[in-house]
C-alpha cells in the first residue's frame, strides 16, 4: 500500500486556468512552490495597465498566517517593531520584524481582521519563528496560504472596476483600510493595499470562488482597460513606488551566511516603523543601541543621470580617485512614468544623506560590446511615483 | 505601601545568600525572599522522619570556593574532612581513594593515578581561576574582556608545551577512554567514571566527561567533606553572614513574579500578593524558571526565549534517605570506613549501562550510588545507636516515560536497595523508614526546573561564554535590572558559591560604571 | 640501487593524491600498494560476474574540487553525478522523503509538521554557516597552538580572525555547535521524530558515537561540507564506482611520470640515524628514497611498520591510544532487478536516493548501545544506495548493485574475532531489515559480500576498518589530529610523512590530507608548490 506522494513540481494557484488562458509568452518562475508568470503577453502593456487602467496580479503564493487568541495583540506587538495598538480593527499595517540583534527578518502586511484576530502576509515563510515567538503567549498561529486566493487589482480605474462589479461602499475605504463583501455567498475581503504605489486594492477569497471572482472582475473591467499582469510589470512598479523586496534590497537575517549582510530597519530607512516607546519588542535593545551609536548602512533612493539602468552597480563617493566603493545598487530601472533613471541602493554611513550626490558605475551593453560610465546620482527621500489618486478618498472615477 | 530595596534576591539558596551577603557588605539594602520555610535551597538539613535528619539534596561539600570562604569569613564545622572514597567490591577488596593515593589496586595503577591526579588538579586549578570571574564576552573590543581572554590564552600556554597539548586534547574528551588508557582496576575506573557523571545526563563514554570531572576538582582538588549538622549548617552560616551585613531574609515567601514595568525590573510580587519594589532583582532561581515563569517570555525577546527554552536541564540524580536501626554490614569495611564516601560503581561499563536507560526516559535497573552515613560522625542526626543513610542514586531521569508514579518510585527504590544489598546483605532488614526524592520531587520541593543539580547540564555547549545561554553569560539578563546568581549562571552547580559571588561583583561593578 | 625522491606507501586516494602532486612538481616518485589493485577504500571491484562493487566507500561529495581541477581528473576518467534526496521508511507503513527539489522537500516535511518544514530553512542556514567556517581550513595545515613560529602564529590569527568575523552571537553558536550532540542540535529546530532520525544519521556515520554523544554535531558537518559543483551538501556517484576516483588520480600520477607498483606491501620503514631512507617490502626487496610518505593509518604506520625504538616514546604511546574504532560494516549486493518498495508510489524519485529504515531517535541510539555492548546493532542504521539507478555501467542492463553501509558493527565481538555464522547473522539483520519494506528484495539477491570492520582491515589494511582512519572527536581533530604536536603531516622521524585520513582534515574521500601532506613535503624539499589553495568564499 503506497502513500500518495506530496505534489511534485510546481503548484498551480486557483487562478491558474485564467492566467494561463491570458498567457501567450509562456514565461514562468517559481514562487514559494507555485508557478508564477513573469509576463503574460507584453511587459510594457502590462505595466501601463497599472499606471493607466487596471492590472490584476495573482498574489496567492504570498505566505499568509492567521494569528488569534487572547494574547494576539500583545504577541503581535512584541513581534514587530511598530506600535500595533494604533492599528484598529479593519485596518492594515505595513510592518517589519527583527531578530534579537535588531536585524530585519522580513517585512509584510498585518491585517487587523477583527478584535484580536490578525493576518500576517509576507514574501517568505516564518512559521517556525512565529511559533518560537509565541512561547509564553496564549495565541494560535495557522498557516493559511493555500486557504486563501488573493489578487492585486491595481491602477487608476481599479475603483471603477470594483464598483462596477457591485462592491458598494468602497468609496469610503481609505488607504490601508479593509472591508468585507458577500460574493456569491462567500466572504470577499477587499483591502486598499498594494505594491504598485498607485490606487489599488487586494482581494481575498476562498479558493473555490477564485475563478468566479476572476471572471466577474474581468467582466466588470471590460470597459475600463483591465488586464492581467506578470511579476516583471509589478517589479517595475514597486521600484517606482520605492518599496523594498526581500532577497533584493535586504536579506532575511536568519538566512544570511556572512557577517554584515543583514540590515536593521533603521538602515533600511524604516525608522518610522520602529516605536521605541514600546517597552519590549524583538530587537528593541539592539536597535536602541544602534540609534545611540549610529547605523553602519543607509538605504538610498537614487535619481541617476542619463538613461542607462544601474543594475548591480557599485556606488562611489566621487567620480574619480575613489579608493573603494561606498555601497551598491540593489534595484534599478528606467521609470517609464517618471522618465527617470531610478534605483534603490545601500551605502555606508555617513554617505547617502538626502540631497547629497554620489556616483554610480553603470555598465551597459550595446551590440555585444560593454561600456562603462560614471553617472551622477542624487539621493531623494520621496518615492519616485506618488500620484495623489493613490490616497484620495473617495477615489476618482477614471 | 511597599518597601523599596536596593536589591531583591529571589531565592535563598546558597548562591543567593552569598550574593546578598556581598551586596549587603557593600552597603546595599537587600531583601532575600525564600519560598521554603528554611533558607539554603538545595543545601538544607531536614528531618525526613521523626528523629532522623539529613542533607535533603546536596549532601557533600567539595566545591566551596576559597574566595567565598575568605570574603565572608566562613569557617564551616566539618564532621568529616578530607573523606576517603571507598569503592565497594563484592569480595570485600574495596578500593580506597584519597587525594593522589589509591589503595587496593596494582602498583602500576597507583602510580598512574598519581600522575593522573597531578595533571587533573593542575588543569582544575587553571579552570578555577576562571570559575571565579565572569566569563569574558567574545567579539567585543571591551578592555576587560580582551584582558581576560588574553590571560586565558597565556595561562594555557604557561602549562608548557606538553601539558598544553594534553589540555587541548583532553578538554572535550570522554573520561572512559582516558581511564581505559591508564588503569587496569575496574573499581578505580568505575569510581572515577561515577565522579565524572554525578549530577549530569552523561555516561562515562559521553565526550565532555573529562570536563565535568575537572569541574568537580576545581573546588578543593576533589577533597570531600561532610559538614556537622548537614549541609543546612553551611546555609545557616551563610544566612548569618548575610544578616550580619544587614540583609533582610524572609522565608516562606514564594515569589510569584518579577515585576517588569516599562521594559525594566521594578520589583517582585509574592504569592500572597505582597509587592516589594526594587530596581535590581537578582534571581537565584534557575534560568528557565526565572525567565519563563517569573519574568514571562513576553518581556524578553524571541531569540533569547528560544535559547532558554532549549536549555537542557533534565536531572537524573535522585536522593535516597534511609533511617536505619543500625549500620549495615559490609564485608571488608572497617568501622571508620562508615564515615567515608562510599561508591557503588563496580566498573565503568556498569556506570555506562546504568546511563543507557536514562536516554530513553527509563530509570536504571542497576543504578550507581554515592553513599554516606552522616550520623556516623554526627550523632545528632539520628536517635542513639541508630543511623541515617544519605545516597545519591543515578539514573532517575526527570522526564521518566509514564511519569514518576508510585509504582515507578517503588521500582527505583527497590533497585537502589538491591544494588546496596549486593554489598550489604542486611540493609533491607535495617530500614525503618525511607524517603526517595526523584528529580521530579526535587523540582517540586526545591523549585529547580528538571530537578537538575547544576540548573542546566554542565556540557561545553552550556559552559563558560555560553552559560546559561549565548549573550547572557555575564549574570546580566536582557531585562534592565535583572540578574542571575544561581547555578544556572557561570560557572555552574555544586555548593561552591562562585555564581553568587561573581554575580554580586558584576552587579556592583556595573553600578560603579553607571 | 636507484634512490627515489619519494615513496608513497599505499595507493589509496590520499596516497595517490600526494604522489600525483609530488610527481607534478617533478619529483621521481614511486607509489607502492600491497594489494593487486589500487584504490584502498575508494575502489570498484568486480566480485561477481559483470557487477562492479563500490565495496568500501560508495558515494562522493567531499572530494575537494580544487584537487579535481588541479589534477585534471576529468581527463583521467572521473565523472561525478549528483543524486537527490533520501527516504526513511517508517514502521507504521509511511515514509519520510527528502527530495532534491527544495519546495517538494518543504511540502513533504510539512506533511509531518509545518513547524519543521519552516525550521528547515533556518537549520540549513545555520548549518551552512558552520560549513563555510570549516571549508576554508580543509586545504590548510593546522597550526600548532603551542608553537611560537611565525607561520603557526599567523595561521592561528587567521583562524581567530575568521572566527571573530562571524560576530558575537554566531561565535557563541559556533562554540556550541562544535561541542553539541547531533540529537540536541536537531532538537533546537525540529519536533518530528522521523525527521530528526532521518537527519541524525549524518552525525554518526563512521563513528563510535551515538546521536546523543556530544561532538556529533560536528560529524554531521563533516558529511555536509562537501559539494558537487558548488551545491554544498550534495552527494554524487562516481561513474563506474568509487574506484573511478582512485583510478583517475592514479592516471594523473602516471601522466606526471610517477611509478605505480602493486603487490608490493611494505614490511618495514627503514630508519637510519633518525632519518628514513626507504622501505623494505614484504618480499624482502628494498626501495630507497629521500622521503617516505605513509598513506596508511597512523596505527598501522607506526605500530606495525616501524621499530618502536625509532620513535619517541611519548609519540608511540599516543599512537597506541589513538582512537580508530571499527563501528561500521557493509553489505554489498548484486541484484537481479530493482527491488520494489510498496510504501513508495510507483516511479517515485525516491527510488534514486539514500534509503534508511530507522524512524526514531530512540532506535538510532539503541543501535549504538548494541555496539557499546560489543555486538552489532540488531536493528541497525543502514545507509542504502543503488548507484546503478543512476550509473548503468556498474551492472548488466536491468540488473543492479546495492551498497548497504551498516552502523553499528564492532571490530571484535565482545573482544574476540567474528565467526562465519556470526558474519552471516550480521548480514541477515541487514537483509531482514530491508526486506521488511521490500517484499521482493530477498528473491532478487544474486550475491552478496559481507564486510565487517575486521574484513576491511584484513583486506584494505585500515586499522579496525574505520572509514575515517580515526575517530572525528575533538581530541582528534585539527591540531590534535592525529596526535598533538604532529598535526603538520611530519612524523617524528626526518623524511617521514603522513598523508592518510588519520591526519587533518580526516576521512571521507576528500583527498585533502594527501594534498596538504604534499604541500608540506614540497616546502621541506624547497620545491615549487603544486597544491592548490581552496577556492574560498563559497
Amino acid at each position: 500500500m503506497s502513500i500518495a506522494e506530496v505534489p511534485q513540481g510546481r503548484l498551480r494557484s486557483p487562478f491558474y486556468s485564467r492566467i494561463s488562458a491570458a498567457d501567450t509568452v509562456n514565461q514562468w518562475h517559481e514562487w514559494k512552490g507555485y508557478s508564477s508568470a513573469d509576463a503574460l503577453y507584453c511587459e510594457d502593456t502590462e505595466y501601463f495597465a497599472i499606471r493607466n487602467a487596471t492590472a490584476v496580479f495573482d498574489l496567492t503564493p504570498m505566505t499568509k498566517y492567521r494569528i488569534t487568541g487572547p494574547d494576539a495583540p500583545e504577541y503581535i506587538n512584541r513581534l514587530v517593531t511598530r506600535d500595533m495598538n494604533r492599528i484598529k480593527t479593519g485596518r492594515v499595517a505595513y510592518a517589519v520584524w527583527c531578530d534579537d540583534r535588531g536585524q530585519v527578518i522580513d517585512d509584510g502586511t498585518i491585517f487587523h481582521l477583527k478584535e484580536g484576530e490578525y493576518r500576517l502576509c509576507s514574501q517568505e515563510r516564518h512559521f517556525a519563528w512565529l511559533q518560537t515567538a509565541a512561547i509564553g503567549f496564549d495565541v494560535s498561529i495557522v498557516l493559511e496560504t493555500e486557504d486563501i486566493a488573493a489578487l492585486a487589482v491595481q491602477g487608476p480605474t481599479s475603483f471603477t472596476v470594483l464598483s462596477t462589479m457591485g462592491l458598494n461602499g468602497l468609496e469610503d475605504l481609505k488607504p490601508f483600510g479593509l472591508m468585507n463583501f458577500d460574493f456569491d455567498g462567500a466572504d470577499l475581503m477587499v483591502s486598499r493595499t498594494g505594491f504598485t504605489g498607485d490606487l489599488g486594492y487586494e482581494l481575498w477569497i476562498e479558493p473555490g470562488k477564485a475563478e468566479l471572482l476572476w471572471d466577474a472582475l474581468f467582466e466588470a473591467g471590460k470597459l475600463h482597460g483591465i488586464r492581467a499582469m506578470g511579476t516583471n510589470a509589478l517589479e517595475l512598479a514597486r521600484i517606482e513606488a520605492g518599496y523594498l523586496a526581500a532577497y533584493q534590497d535586504f536579506l532575511p537575517a536568519d538566512a544570511t551566511m556572512r557577517a554584515g549582510r543583514t540590515r536593521s530597519p533603521l538602515e533600511l530607512g524604516l525608522g518610522w516603523l520602529v516605536d521605541f516607546k514600546k517597552p519590549n519588542f524583538n530587537g528593541r535593545r539592539a536597535l536602541a543601541e544602534e540609534k545611540r551609536r549610529g547605523s553602519a548602512w543607509r538605504l538610498v533612493k537614487l535619481d541617476i543621470e542619463g538613461n542607462k539602468p544601474a543594475h548591480h552597480s557599485y556606488i562611489f563617493a566621487k567620480e574619480k580617485g575613489n579608493k573603494s566603493e561606498i555601497g551598491f545598487i540593489t534595484s534599478a530601472a528606467w521609470s517609464p512614468v517618471c522618465k527617470q533613471n531610478i534605483a534603490i541602493g545601500t551605502v555606508r554611513t555617513p554617505h547617502g544623506a538626502v540631497g547629497s550626490t554620489v556616483w554610480v558605475e553603470v555598465f551597459y551593453q550595446r551590440e555585444m560590446h560593454w561600456s562603462r560610465a560614471m553617472a551622477q546620482a542624487t539621493v531623494v527621500d520621496k518615492p519616485f511615483w506618488f500620484p495623489p489618486r493613490r490616497s484620495a478618498t473617495p477615489p476618482g472615477r477614471y | 505601601m511597599t518597601d523599596r530595596y536596593d536589591a531583591i534576591v529571589v531565592g535563598g539558596g546558597h548562591n543567593g545568600l552569598v550574593c546578598s551577603a556581598l551586596l549587603g557588605k557593600a552597603g546595599k539594602q537587600v531583601l532575600v525572599l525564600e519560598a521554603n520555610d528554611q533558607v539554603g535551597g538545595a543545601a538544607v538539613t531536614r528531618e525526613f522522619v521523626d528523629g532522623f535528619a539529613v542533607s535533603a539534596c546536596a549532601h557533600l561539600l567539595y566545591q566551596l570556593q576559597p574566595s567565598v570562604r575568605k570574603d565572608l569569613k566562613l569557617s564551616p564545622k566539618l564532621a568529616s574532612e578530607d573523606m576517603t572514597t571507598v569503592v565497594l567490591d563484592e569480595q570485600g577488596e574495596h578500593v580506597r581513594i584519597q587525594g593522589n593515593s589509591v589503595l587496593g589496586v596494582s602498583d602500576a595503577d597507583a602510580k598512574s593515578f598519581r600522575g593522573f591526579h597531578k595533571r587533573m588538579t593542575r588543569f582544575a586549578d587553571l579552570l578555577r581561576t576562571y570559575l571565579n570571574k565572569p566569563p569574558p564576552r567574545l567579539g567585543t573590543r571591551g578592555l576587560s574582556d580582551l584582558l581576560t581572554l588574553g590571560r586565558l590564552g597565556i595561562d594555557i600556554r604557561l602549562l608548557g608545551k606538553t601539558e598544553m597539548r594534553e589540555f587541548l586534547r583532553l578538554i572535550g574528551m570522554n573520561i572512559h577512554d582516558e581511564l581505559d588508557e591508564r588503569f587496569e582496576s575496574s573499581l578505580l575506573k568505575g569510581a572515577l567514571s561515577l565522579d565524572a557523571v554525578l549530577g549530569t545526563h552523561l555516561g562515562p563514554r559521553s565526550p565532555n566527561t573529562i570536563m565535568t570531572y575537572l569541574y568537580r576538582l576545581a573546588g578543593d582538588h576533589g577533597r570531600v567533606a561532610s559538614p556537622t549538622g548537614g549541609m543546612g549548617s553551611i546555609s545557616d552560616e551563610l544566612a548569618k553572614a548575610a544578616r550580619e551585613s544587614g540583609v533582610t531574609i524572609r522565608t516562606a515567601m514564594p515569589v510569584s513574579r518579577i515585576i517588569i514595568d516599562n521594559g525594566r525590573v521594578a520589583g517582585v510580587e509574592t504569592e500572597n500578593g505582597e509587592r516589594f519594589d526594587s530596581m535590581t532583582v537578582v534571581s537565584n532561581a534557575d534560568p528557565k524558571r526565572t525567565i519563563m515563569d517569573l519574568v514571562g517570555a513576553r518581556h524578553v525577546e524571541t531569540g533569547f526565549t528560544h535559547r532558554i527554552h532549549h536549555l537542557r536541564m533534565r536531572g537524573n540524580a535522585a536522593k535516597l534517605h534511609l533511617a536505619l536501626d543500625g549500620l549495615p554490614t559490609i564485608a571488608g569495611l572497617s568501622k571508620k570506613d562508615y564515615a567515608e564516601r562510599i561508591l557503588i560503581a563496580p566498573d565503568e561499563h556498569y556506570v555506562e549501562r546504568a546511563f543507557n536507560p536514562a536516554k530513553y526516559g527509563e530509570s536504571s535497573p542497576e543504578p550507581v550510588l554515592e553513599i554516606t552515613f552522616p550520623s556516623f560522625r554526627d550523632a545528632k542526626l539520628a536517635p542513639p545507636s541508630q543511623h541515617v543513610m544519605s545516597a545519591v542514586v543515578q539514573y532517575a531521569p526527570y522526564d521518566r516515560k509514564g511519569g514518576w508514579t508510585d509504582a515507578a518510585r517503588q521500582e527505583f527504590e527497590a533497585a537502589a536497595i538491591r544494588a546496596i544489598e549486593r554489598f550489604a546483605p542486611d540493609i533491607a532488614q535495617r530500614i525503618t523508614a525511607s524517603e526517595l526524592l526523584t528529580p521530579a520531587d526535587i523540582e517540586r520541593e526545591f523549585h529547580i526546573t528538571g530537578g537538575h543539580w547544576h540548573h542546566g547540564e554542565l556540557t561545553l555547549d552550556q559552559f563558560l561564554f555560553v552559560r546559561p545561554v549565548c549573550s547572557a553569560a555575564q549574570y546580566r539578563m536582557p531585562v534592565d535590572g535583572l540578574y542571575l546568581c544561581g547555578a544556572g549562571a557561570h560557572p555552574g552547580g555544586g555548593v561552591s558559591g562562585a555564581a553568587g559571588r561573581n554575580a554580586a561583583r558584576a552587579i556592583l561593578s556595573r553600578e560603579k560604571a553607571a | 640501487m636507484k634512490t627515489y625522491d619519494a615513496i608513497i606507501v599505499g595507493a589509496g586516494h590520499n596516497g595517490l593524491t600526494t604522489a600525483a602532486f609530488l610527481a607534478k612538481a617533478g619529483l621521481d616518485v614511486v607509489c607502492v600498494e600491497k594489494n593487486d589493485y589500487i584504490g584502498g577504500a575508494a575502489v570498484s571491484r568486480n566480485l561477481y560476474e559483470d557487477w562492479m562493487y563500490s565495496n568500501c566507500s560508495y558515494v562522493c561529495s567531499l572530494l575537494r574540487p580544487e584537487i579535481y581541477r588541479a589534477l585534471e581528473l576529468h581527463k583521467h576518467g572521473l565523472q561525478v553525478t549528483p543524486y537527490g534526496g533520501s527516504v526513511t521508511f517508517m514502521e507504521n507503513g509511511d515514509y519520510f522523503g527528502s527530495y532534491h527539489d527544495p519546495e517538494v522537500a518543504y511540502r513533504e516535511m510539512a506533511r509531518f509538521s509545518q513547524h519543521d518544514a519552516d525550521a528547515y530553512e533556518r537549520y540549513s542556514a545555520d548549518t551552512m554557516r558552520q560549513c563555510r567556517f570549516i571549508r576554508d581550513f580543509l586545504l590548510r595545515t593546522p597550526p600548532d597552538p603551542t608553537s611560537f613560529k611565525p607561520k603557526d602564529i599567523k595561521e592561528l590569527i587567521a583562524i581567530g580572525n575568521k572566527f571573530m568575523e562571524m560576530g558575537e552571537d554566531r561565535m557563541y553558536e559556533t562554540i556550541r555547535f562544535w561541542t553539541m550532540s547531533v540529537a540536541e542540535y536537531l532538537d533546537e529546530y525540529f519536533e518530528t521524530d522521523v525527521i530528526k532520525a532521518a537527519m541524525s544519521g549524518s552525525g554518526i556515520i563512521g563513528t563510535a558515537l551515538g546521536i546523543h554523544s556530544p561532538g556529533t554535531a560536528y560529524v554531521l558537518l563533516h558529511h555536509y561540507m562537501g559539494d558537487v559543483d558548488g551545491n554544498v551538501g550534495t552527494w554524487g556517484f562516481a561513474r563506474g564506482g568509487m574506484g573511478a576516483v582512485s583510478n583517475s588520480i592514479a592516471g594523473a600520477f602516471q601522466a606526471y611520470g610517477g611509478e605505480l607498483r602493486t603487490e608490493a606491501g611494505v614490511a618495514q620503514i627503514i630508519v637510519n640515524n633518525g632519518r628514513t631512507t626507504g622501505v623494505v617490502l614484504e618480499n624482502g626487496d628494498e626501495i630507497s628514497a629521500r622521503v617516505v610518505v605513509s598513506a596508511m593509518d597512523v596505527k598501522r604506520t607506526f605500530l606495525k611498520c616501524m621499530e618502536r625504538s625509532d620513535l619517541p616514546e611519548s609519540f608511540y604511546k599516543r599512537v597506541e591510544n589513538f582512537k580508530i574504532r571499527g563501528s561500521s560494516g557493509k553489505l554489498n549486493i548484486a541484484l537481479d532487478g530493482m527491488p520494489t518498495f510498496p510504501a513508495l508510489p510507483e516511479g517515485s524519485s525516491l527510488y534514486i536516493s539514500d534509503m534508511h529504515f530507522i524512524d526514531s531517535m530512540e532506535r538510532m541510539e539503541r543501535a549504538y548501545d548494541d555496539w557499546k555492548d560489543g555486538t552489532w546493532s540488531k536493528d541497525p542504521y543502514i545507509d542504502m544506495t543503488i548507484p546503478t539507478a543512476v550509473d548503468p555501467t556498474m551492472a548488466p542492463p536491468g540488473k543492479h548493485f546495492m551498497s548497504c553501509f551498516v552502523q553499528y558493527c564492532p571490530y571484535k565481538l565482545e573482544g574476540r574475532d567474528w565467526t562465519d555464522p556470526e558474519r552471516e547473522e550480521f548480514a541477515k539483520s541487514v537483509i531482514e531489515q530491508i526486506a521488511n519494506y521490500s517484499p521482493d528484495f530477498k528473491e532478487l539477491i544474486l550475491h552478496y559480500e559481507i564486510r565487517t570492520p575486521q574484513d576491511i582491515e584484513d583486506e584494505i589494511g585500515i586499522t579496525e576498518g574505520n572509514i575515517f582512519h580515526g575517530e572525528l572527536t575533538m581530541d582528534q581533530l585539527l591540531f590534535n589530529r592525529p596526535v598533538p604536536g604532529y598535526a603538520q603531516y611530519r612524523a617524528p622521524v626526518a623524511g617521514l610523512y603522513m598523508c592518510g585520513s588519520s591526519v587533518h582534515p580526516g576521512g571521507g574521500v576528500m583527498a585533502a590530507p594527501g594534498a596538504n601532506a604534499a604541500r608540506e613535503i614540497l616546502a621541506d624539499l624547497k620545491r615549487p608548490n603544486t597544491v592548490p589553495e581552496n577556492f574560498g568564499d563559497d
